[in-house]
């Protein structure tokens, strides 16, 4: 009970706050916390990378292997993105299948990377009808410090851009060679604190929240993926500033992951 | 969405600005609604959109089942948005899907943001969808059956839910996109209003739409919310004065 009512306690601070335009931890409505992107932490994956949104943790690793092409692309490759919140990075994550919070997290960041084609998939093909290439993206959420879709994305997005696809190892060429990636979405995600929008969320902010709003733009002016999630709504007009919003922190962060 | 390598793309718009149905780009496609066509369930619904048929129950507020979820200042809602094997081209594994589970996510949600779900404490508002025929646009009919069906329950919220998608034909922003648009569409974008606040309560997104398509999308959503919407309490209008029950009719307006 009294966890609940320091909760409630908690909500109500937090709302007041952005009401006069701060946050619990010093930032502005409108900053994210530092961003901190390590690419190749993992060598035996293909591709890997360890991203931090302050408190926040995500490590992706890309593997690459051979298989069939669906029967419905023959053309293309395959491109599957997992994410487990394993119990190690929160005390209300349990063992066992994926839960529905699990599983949005991967389908709104495989969305976005899907969308804006950041992998042409018929170059992932090798054999029409008969090989190709299938990209596993799997994300482990080491910490969750809030916001995990935006660190995941960033992770998956940079373990990508450091890829390798091992065709030697699978005897489909003469050497290894990079991962070819065409277009770099980035996701931005927004909670409402009262009549307030916040960028990034903490852990906190996300519990306090009422409804997130998550808008994955391109570098070349499109937004290629949205979801809004959580309790708590949004008018037209309010969306198409977290778009404008979101437009804006995706060229900086774009920057980010590119450099690293 | 999404067809890598695919067939060839249909005429999706002719030079008269009509789509492969015959529609102008912001019309819907027809809708036709029955209210309580279950018995068993507190209140149910049967809606059939375009080529969709999809029926949805409500159960509660009853015993919240598993018992850890109950919550002692609140009821909690539980909707399940499940496909069945028959209802698209190709048999699909029954069962919930990681697609139908987080449809069945983001549903839950635009429910929570509307009922008072502090009227019934340590209880469960169970949300069934079951979608029996399959053509584009079945989380927006599935929500507009389930919205209905929570009106025929008696459960008090702040208004119905309205949805629908609005997507990206040859280049142009057209509303409730049929299965040939949708899979040959440039953009997607399924949502859900509440008509008195004027807020979505469901948004998602997957394409491309620049800053401008993206507003246009959102007003043509909206205004297309807005129709469903009369259509909806016609619907249930119409059902309560059959019945003869005034005092129903309000209790569901």
């Amino acid at each position: 009970m009294s966890e609940i009512v320091a909760a409630e306690i908690q909500t109500t601070h937090i709302v007041d706050l952005a009401r006069s335009g701060q946050r619990i931890d010093g930032r502005g409505l409108d900053d994210w916390r530092p961003v901190t992107v390590e690419p190749g932490f993992v060598k035996s994956a293909d591709g890997s990378a360890l991203v931090h949104v302050g408190a926040s943790a995500v490590l992706c690793g890309v593997k690459l292997e051979t298989g069939k092409p669906f029967g419905d692309t023959p053309n293309a490759g395959v491109l599957t993105t997992n994410a487990e919140l394993i119990p190690l990075s929160s005390p209300t994550f349990e063992p066992g299948p994926p839960q529905p919070t699990a599983i949005e997290l991967s389908r709104v960041v495989d969305r976005s990377i899907r969308a804006a084609e950041t992998i042409d998939l018929t170059k992932l093909c090798v054999a029409p009808a008969e090989k190709c290439w299938i990209c596993y993206v799997d994300l482990h959420v080491l910490d969750h410090g809030g916001n995990l879709i935006d660190t995941a994305q960033l992770a998956a997005l940079a373990a990508l851009t450091h890829a390798t696809v091992p065709a030697k190892r699978f005897g489909v060429g003469e050497a290894d060679y990079p991962l070819e990636v065409a277009h770099f979405p980035i996701e931005c995600s927004f909670v409402r604190l009262g009549d307030r929008i916040v960028v990034d969320p903490t852990f906190e902010e996300e519990a306090a929240g009422q409804g997130r709003i998550t808008v994955a733009t391109d570098e070349v002016g499109n937004v290629v993926a949205m979801q809004k999630g959580k309790v708590g709504a949004f008018s037209p007009d309010e969306v198409v500033e977290t778009v404008e919003r979101a437009f804006q922190h995706g060229d900086r962060l774009r920057a980010i992951a590119r450099a690293a | 969405m999404g067809s890598v390598g695919a067939k060839e793309v249909p005429e999706l718009l002719n030079a008269e600005g009509r789509r492969i149905d015959g529609r102008r780009l912001d019309e819907l496609r027809p809708i036709s609604i029955k209210i309580a066509p279950l018995t068993r369930a507190d209140g149910s619904a049967f809606v059939e959109w375009g080529e969709n048929k999809v029926m949805a129950a409500v159960y509660g507020p009853r015993e919240v089942h598993p018992r850890h979820l109950m919550e002692t200042d609140k009821a909690i809602v539980q909707c399940r948005y499940n496909m069945a094997a028959f209802s698209v081209d190709e048999r699909k594994r029954p069962g919930l899907d990681r697609r139908s589970q987080e449809i069945s996510k983001v549903i839950t949600e635009a429910f929570e943001s509307v009922i008072f779900t502090e009227e019934f404490p340590k209880t469960s508002i169970d949300i069934y969808i079951e979608v029996l025929q399959a053509n584009a646009g079945t989380r927006c009919a599935g929500l507009v059956a389930a919205s209905l069906a929570l009106a025929d329950a008696g459960i008090p919220m702040a208004d119905l839910v309205p949805a629908v998608a609005v997507g990206k034909v040859a280049g142009r922003i057209a509303l409730d996109l049929k299965k040939e648009e949708d899979n040959f569409g440039e953009a997607d974008l399924p949502m859900a209003l509440v008509p008195q606040s004027g807020r979505l309560v469901l948004l998602q997104m997957e394409g491309h739409l620049n800053r401008g398509e993206l507003r246009e999308a959102l007003d043509l959503g909206v205004t297309g919310c807005r129709e469903i919407y009369r259509k909806m309490r016609e619907a249930l209008r119409a059902r309560y004065e059959a019945a003869g029950g005034a005092e129903e009719a309000e209790a569901a307006a």
